[in-house]
C-alpha cells in the first residue's frame, strides 16, 4: 500500500487557492523503504538556533502539514525533515495526495419524488408479498420527506424557534417551540396510533389520558431541558414500526378506532391525518430555517383533502352545538338528501366534494346545493391547518353566504396544536 | 433487514431507501457528476437489491459497505459506457481510476469515526490550524495532530488501487475496499 507518487491533479483542488505543499519529489529521493525511521545525523556547518523538534513530533505533524494546518515554523521544520527522512517523505506524499480527495460536501438534496419512483420501480420488478396499505403510503412518504429535511440539520437548526399555528375559539392561536420540539410533538401524537395498535406508548406508562394537546404539553413539560436532536431517532423508528405493523395486520385494521381524546378516527384516517400533520409541520420547520419545502404529491394531497372534506359535516355539527354556526334549516333524516355546499378544489390533488350542511348523517344532494366555493388545494390545506384564517382565505364563492362562512370556519376548526 | 427484504416486505424497502439513498445518490453523483445519471443509478441499485437481497453476505462486511460497493460498480460501469470512444484507452482508464478513488474516498469520509472527521473538517473546510482545531474540539494539540494524521491515513487508502478495479464492469463483487 505504498502510495504511488501519482499526479495530484485529480480535479479536487483545495478551495481558496494554492495548496502550500511542495511539488512531488524526484525519484532519486525515494530512498530504500527499509530505511530506519530515524533522522540522519546532520552535518550542517553551523547548528540551528533552536533545536529542531524530535522525529516523533515531526512525524505527528505530517497530517497537519499536509492540510497546511501548522505554523510557518513547523512547516519549515517538517519540510527540512522530509529531505532527510525517507519514510516521513513517503507518508507526507501519500497524505498530501489524500488531501486532494477531500472536497466540500455537495448539498445535493434528494428529490422527494425520487423515493416514490424508486419504490415503484422496485415493486414493478418484484411485487411486494407484504405491501404497505394504500392509506399508510402518504404517512410513509411524508415521514421520509420530513426526515430528509432534518438530515443535514446541525444543533443550531434543531434549536431554531418554530411557531406552531392553529385556529381555536374563533381566532388564530400559536405556540412557540423549536424544531426538536415539533418532532417531539409529532412523536407524541403518533403515540395515539401506537397505543391503538397495542405498541408501546412513547410517553411511557405514565402518559396522561387525553388527546394531542394534553400529550404534547406533557411531553414538553416532562423535562426541564429543551428537546434535542435525540428525538429524531425514536420518532423515525416509531414511524417505521407503525408502517410495518399495519403492513402485517389484516384488512380490517383500517377500521380500528384511534382515540384522539375528544373524538376517534378509524386507523386509516388517522394515518392520513398524521401524514397531513407531518407535511404541515415540515412546512413550519422549513419556514423557520428558511429551506424550501414542496407540497405532497397530487394523489397523496387528494387523500388528505378528501379526509378534511369528509370531516367537515361533523365539524359543522359540533360548531352548531356550540352556537358558533347557524342552526340547521330543518331536520333531515339520516340518509335523506339535505342542503349541500359544493367544494371545488383546484390544482394538484384537487377534485369536487359535496358537503352536507344540515347534519353529518344527511346525504349531499346536487338539487339542494345552496352554495359553491372554489379554492386552490394548498390554500384549502392552509385553512384546514389553521395557518390562514377563514376571513383571509382566497375563495371563489357564490350562493348562500351563511353556509359558506360556516363551512370555512368549520374547515379552520379542524386544526389544533 | 435482509430477511425482511427477502420476504418481500414493502415497508423494509422504504426503510432501506431512507437509510441508504443519500449514500447511493452522492456516490453515483461523485462518479458521474450528473444528477440525472445519479438518479438513474439510484433506481438501478435499489432495484438490484430488492430483486437480489440474497446477494448480500454479512460475512463480507456491513450492508452499508455492500450497498456502496454495488453503487460504485454500477456507476463506474456507466462512466465507462458514457466515455467509450471519447478518448484514448489510457485516458479512459485514468478517468475510471480517479472516479473510483473519489468514490472510495467519499465512502471513507462518511464512514470514518466522527472525531477524525470533525478534525479534518475543521482543518480543511474551516481552514483552522491544528491548534485552533484542538481548542474548538477541546482536545490536546497532540490529539489534534494525531487525528488529522490518522484521518488522512485512512483517506489515503482510497488511492491504493486494487488491480481488479481497472476492469470490473457491472456488479463487481469485490471492487470496493478490502473486505475484512
Amino acid at each position: 500500500m505504498n502510495g504511488p507518487a501519482q499526479s495530484p491533479d485529480d480535479g479536487y483542488e483545495r478551495p481558496g487557492g494554492q495548496a502550500r505543499i511542495p511539488g512531488p519529489r524526484g525519484a532519486a529521493d525515494d530512498l530504500d523503504p527499509g530505511h530506519a525511521p530515524r533522522p540522519l545525523p546532520l552535518s550542517l556547518p553551523q547548528a540551528p538556533p533552536s533545536p529542531p523538534p524530535s522525529h516523533a513530533v515531526l512525524k505527528s505533524l505530517l497530517g497537519a502539514w499536509a492540510l497546511a494546518a501548522c505554523s510557518a515554523e513547523e512547516t519549515r521544520a517538517v519540510e527540512d525533515h522530509l529531505t532527510e527522512c525517507a519514510p516521513c517523505a513517503e507518508e507526507a506524499l501519500r497524505l498530501r495526495d489524500a488531501v486532494g480527495l477531500l472536497h466540500p460536501e455537495e448539498t445535493l438534496d434528494l428529490k422527494p419524488l425520487l423515493r416514490s419512483r424508486v419504490l415503484e420501480d422496485c415493486l414493478g420488478k418484484r411485487p411486494a408479498r407484504i405491501p404497505v396499505p394504500a392509506w399508510a403510503s402518504p404517512y410513509d412518504t411524508e415521514t421520509a420527506r420530513l426526515d430528509a429535511l432534518l438530515q443535514d440539520f446541525g444543533d443550531s437548526e434543531w434549536h431554531t424557534p418554530v411557531r406552531l399555528k392553529w385556529f381555536e375559539e374563533e381566532r388564530r392561536r400559536s405556540q412557540r417551540t423549536t424544531v426538536a420540539g415539533v418532532i417531539g410533538h409529532l412523536l407524541t401524537v403518533d403515540g395515539l396510533i401506537a397505543t391503538a395498535l397495542g405498541l408501546d406508548d412513547p410517553l411511557g406508562s405514565e402518559a396522561p389520558p387525553g388527546g394531542p394537546t394534553v400529550r404534547t404539553e406533557y411531553f414538553w413539560g416532562a423535562s426541564s431541558y429543551p428537546t434535542t436532536r435525540q428525538v429524531r431517532e425514536p420518532w423515525r423508528e416509531q414511524g417505521h414500526t407503525l408502517v410495518r405493523t399495519v403492513s402485517f395486520a389484516g384488512r380490517g385494521v383500517a377500521e380500528l378506532a384511534v382515540d384522539y381524546g375528544g373524538f376517534a378516527l378509524p386507523l386509516g384516517d388517522a394515518f392520513l391525518e398524521r401524514a397531513f400533520e407531518r407535511w404541515v409541520h415540515a412546512w413550519d420547520i422549513a419556514d423557520a430555517v428558511d429551506y424550501p419545502y414542496e407540497p405532497p404529491s397530487g394523489p397523496h394531497l387528494h387523500r388528505m383533502i378528501d379526509l378534511a372534506a369528509r370531516m367537515l359535516p361533523g365539524a359543522l355539527a359540533q360548531r352548531r352545538r356550540a352556537g358558533l354556526a347557524a342552526p340547521a334549516r330543518g331536520l333531515v333524516a339520516a340518509g335523506a338528501p339535505g342542503r349541500t355546499l359544493h367544494l371545488e378544489i383546484e390544482g394538484a390533488g384537487g377534485g369536487g366534494w359535496d358537503i352536507a350542511l344540515d347534519s353529518p348523517g344527511a346525504k349531499p344532494s346536487v338539487e339542494r346545493t345552496v352554495a359553491e366555493i372554489a379554492l386552490d388545494g394548498i390554500e384549502f390545506c392552509q385553512l384546514a391547518a389553521g395557518h390562514i384564517s377563514p376571513e383571509d382565505a382566497a375563495v371563489g364563492q357564490h350562493g348562500d353566504r351563511e353556509a359558506i362562512r360556516d363551512v370555512l370556519f368549520a374547515a379552520a376548526s379542524l386544526s389544533r396544536l | 433487514m435482509q430477511q425482511r427484504l427477502a420476504r418481500g416486505e414493502a415497508a423494509a424497502l422504504g426503510e432501506l431507501y431512507d437509510r441508504f439513498a443519500s449514500l447511493v445518490h452522492s456516490l453515483a453523483h461523485r462518479v458521474l457528476g450528473d444528477e440525472k445519471a445519479a438518479d438513474r443509478i439510484t433506481r438501478e441499485v435499489f432495484g438490484y437489491i430488492w430483486e437480489n437481497p440474497d446477494a448480500y453476505d454479512p460475512k463480507q462486511g456491513s450492508m452499508r459497505s455492500w450497498v456502496a460497493r454495488i453503487t460504485q460498480g454500477q456507476a463506474v460501469a456507466r462512466l465507462r459506457q458514457a466515455e467509450l470512444g471519447r478518448g484514448s484507452r489510457e485516458e479512459l482508464e485514468q478517468k475510471v481510476r480517479s472516479a473510483n478513488a473519489a468514490a472510495r474516498a467519499d465512502y471513507i469520509v462518511t464512514s470514518m469515526p466522527a472525531p477524525l472527521r470533525a478534525a479534518l473538517e475543521l482543518a480543511y473546510f474551516k481552514r483552522r490550524d491544528y491548534r485552533q482545531a484542538a481548542a474548538d474540539l477541546q482536545i490536546s494539540e497532540d490529539e489534534a495532530r494525531r487525528r488529522l494524521r490518522l484521518g488522512l491515513q485512512l483517506l489515503s487508502t482510497a488511492n491504493a488501487l486494487p488491480q481488479e478495479d481497472a476492469a470490473q464492469p457491472g456488479y463487481g463483487p469485490r471492487e470496493y475496499g478490502t473486505p475484512r
